[in-house]
């Protein structure tokens, strides 16, 4: 399969997770969101190792290998993300008993 | 070079220490011990003055280094000492002189509290250190930190009495005045470093020929600037009659021994470059001969006492410069050293008569003096003979040296220059005729306090006086005495260069007779009609008039300078607080508070708590980015 698709596929799935951030109001949401966007880096990461093994597979035999570490990472650093993130939005639900993300602004003062 | 004079390093060291003891313990000394102390530490560099001088008559000069002062690539100054004749003779006038009129102030300052008094003494010796550092360096640099010094130590003394405005206005247009010059002197030796790249004496001296004739005659007219502040010549002049507020010896202290001086030592010391540019010559000789005339016009209109003598020694100070201007280098240095032994003894004989006055300085209250203070009249009428010119007193022989010189120079010089002698005459015997002869016109109580003033006080009377009678007679003319002038071969390797350049000048005998009986006669008779006129003196209440009322109110010099300096400065700063300070600074400064304030309140609006905006003002600026890395 030709690289671009899965260009494609991520460029989509990026625009998708920013436009989700951009307008909707509900955290949780957002959240998943976020984690679309980070996904689609995934993706492309994948993509691009698989590809770059096809040409230098001979002369550098990790090519493959780098960029998938690099999605674990991405993968955890996410997980870790999520807890932190999910224990904010509970703490905003029992404050505001809601998880739209315009209360937040009741912070300052 | 000599071992025995290594030592010379005391002479300015002990009034420092005697300076540091005296100011800080200042709180604790005792009247005597501080007077002790002061005048000790002066005593002791006297001392060892005359054992330098000794040796150093002999033919022996001292260059002592003592560290590097200033030590960069191309420029180096050493913290240098030069003893040769010219300074050795200076440090005895300095500390001679200086040590006597210590002396004298541990009676008269008797009234100040412990403190002050300590705080007086401790001045003087900074006075006395300054000037010696001065005279003692071995090149332009330390004598300017001592040039400076004096300049510092003649604001502390003439405002001394710092509470009175008036006293500390002297002070300042002293400091001020001082600066002024400064700032030539200063110019000077920087033309100097960057020609030469050396300001020590014998190298510059020894390379004049490195220097264009437009160099010598720029740096001698900026040398002669910082001559004109220190001593008084026109147009810097006025600060010295105001510098009469200090206490009188301080007077007798600025005018005799140190201060004033100092310019013609600096000439005397370069003079090789003055030789080298008779430009330069010429404008010295007439500044001096036209201060010397212009003050004496003013002295004969004064009634202050000290304002007599103030003006007096900025006159004498013009005839220096005349000798100077004329190349008669020994003689103006001659009249340097007679003139600090008659000037301090009619400063300090003005002090007792002060004294003994109650603080009374208008003469037209004095008169009748003689019949109660015997030791200060006889003393003060030796001073004033000496100061008029009359043989064989002191005056006459350092005065008719410069005058004979000027003669050679040009005629019309000596004219005016003994029309100056003939003032000299007649306003000293005025002030002596009024203070001593006839009745005396001030209050019943004054005349019952009218006393002899103590021995600390007229013992350094009766050493000046006798100093004033003999002290011409190392330089006795040629035509009386052959081998007379012994200051002349004394001083001789100073002046070596200059005298290989402009030959003395040698003038028939009877030429020479005929000028000395004429300036004594017009003296002589100066001197017999202020004598007769003065003694039968009565106040009168007439307010002067025409050319006298010009003179008594000192040419309107002072306003001069105040309506073409002091009131157009003024203006300028008056306007540069109320409209540059205010509008432009202020304006300036309070706009950028203002505009800093002002758009931290529009930017705060962007912090509204909205994290929708937030994310959209992210999501906008990395599409910019990713804009700009993809397309620019």
């Amino acid at each position: 399969m030709p690289v671009y698709y899965y260009i494609f596929l991520a460029v989509a799935l990026f625009s998708i997770g920013v436009i989700g951030v951009l307008i909707r109001r509900n955290m949780i949401i957002i959240f998943m969101c976020v984690e679309l966007m980070l996904n689609a880096a995934n993706l492309l990461l994948v993509a691009f190792s698989k590809m770059h093994q096809q040409v230098l597979g001979d002369i550098k035999p990790t090519a493959a290998s780098d960029a998938q570490v690099f999605v674990f990472f991405i993968m955890v650093v996410a997980a870790a993300e999520v807890t932190v993130g999910l224990a904010i939005i509970v703490m905003l639900y029992r404050n505001t008993h809601s998880v739209d993300v315009n209360f937040l602004n009741r912070l300052k003062n | 070079m000599n071992n025995s004079l290594q030592i010379v390093w005391l002479i300015p060291f002990l009034p420092l220490i005697g300076f540091l003891i005296n100011g800080l313990g200042r709180n604790n000394l005792s009247k005597t011990l501080a007077g002790l102390i002061g005048s000790g530490v002066i005593l002791a560099s006297f001392l060892i003055s005359v054992y330098v001088f000794f040796i150093v008559k002999d033919g022996n000069t001292h260059l002592a280094h003592y560290f590097d002062f200033i030590n960069t690539a191309s420029i180096k100054v050493g913290f240098d000492f030069q003893v040769d004749q010219l300074s050795s003779l200076f440090l005895l006038i300095i500390t001679g002189v200086g040590f006597l009129i210590h002396v004298y102030s541990t009676s008269y300052m008797q009234a100040e509290e412990p403190k002050d008094f300590a705080k007086y003494f401790s001045f003087l010796n900074l006075f006395v250190f300054s000037m010696l550092l001065l005279v003692m360096g071995g090149n332009y640099i330390i004598m300017f930190i001592g040039w400076e010094g004096v300049g510092l130590c003649s604001y502390l003394l003439i405002g001394y009495w710092f509470k009175n405005n008036d006293y500390n206005n002297a002070a300042k247009k002293a400091f001020i005045m001082n600066r002024i010059g400064d700032l030539g002197f200063l110019l000077a030796v920087f033309w100097l470093l960057a020609k030469l790249g050396t300001a020590d004496y014998h190298e510059v001296f020894a390379n004049t020929a490195k220097l264009t004739a437009f160099d010598i005659t720029g740096i001698t007219l900026l040398l002669f600037v910082g001559a004109t502040g220190k001593s008084a010549q026109i147009p810097l002049y006025t600060w010295l009659p105001d510098a009469m507020a200090g206490p009188t010896p301080v007077s007798a202290l600025i005018h005799a021994a140190t201060m004033v001086t100092a310019g013609i030592y600096m000439i005397a010391r370069s003079n090789i470059l003055f030789t080298m540019a008779p430009a330069t010559q010429t404008v010295v000789a007439i500044i001096g001969l036209a201060t010397a005339i212009l003050a004496a016009t003013i002295a004969l209109k004064q009634n202050d006492i000290k304002k007599v003598l103030a003006y007096s020694t900025v006159s004498q100070l013009g005839y220096m410069f005349l000798g100077l201007g004329v190349g008669a280098y020994t003689g103006a240095v001659f009249h340097v050293m007679t003139h600090a032994f008659f000037k301090a003894l009619l400063f300090l004989g003005a002090g007792s008569v002060i004294h003994a006055m109650g603080g009374e300085q208008d003469m037209r209250n004095m008169g009748g003096l003689k019949k109660h203070m015997s030791i200060t009249h006889i003393t003060f009428l030796l001073g004033c003979l000496a100061i008029a010119g009359m043989p064989p007193f002191s005056g006459f022989f350092s005065k008719d040296e410069i005058l004979a010189a000027a003669f050679a120079k040009n005629p019309a010089f000596w004219v005016i220059g003994v029309l100056g002698a003939l003032m000299t005459a007649f306003y000293m015997f005025r002030l002596y005729a009024m203070t001593f002869q006839g009745k005396f016109r001030g209050t019943t109580e004054q005349e019952h306090h009218l006393h002899e003033s103590p021995a600390a006080i007229t013992f350094p009377l009766i050493i000046l006086a006798i100093l004033a009678v003999i002290g011409g007679w190392i330089g006795i003319p040629e035509i009386f005495m052959q081998g007379g002038h012994r200051l002349e071969a004394f001083l001789e390797p100073i002046f070596t260069q200059s005298n290989v350049i402009a030959a003395k000048h040698e003038m028939p005998h009877v030429t020479e007779y005929t000028l000395m009986a004429i300036s004594v006669l017009a003296a002589l008779i100066a001197l017999v009609y202020a004598w007769n006129k003065f003694s039968k003196y009565q106040k009168t209440s007439t307010e002067e008039a025409g050319i006298g009322k010009v003179l008594a109110n000192k040419w309107y010099v002072d306003e001069l300078y105040e309506a073409i300096f002091v009131k157009p400065l003024q203006s300028l700063t008056a306007f540069l607080t109320n409209i540059i300070e205010k509008n432009i600074i202020d304006g300036f400064v309070n706009g950028v508070g203002k505009a800093v304030n002002y758009g931290s309140r529009q930017i705060r609006l962007l912090q509204n708590g909205l994290v929708g905006t937030y994310v959209l003002l992210m999501v906008l600026g990395i599409l910019i980015l990713f804009i700009i890395q993809l397309f620019l």
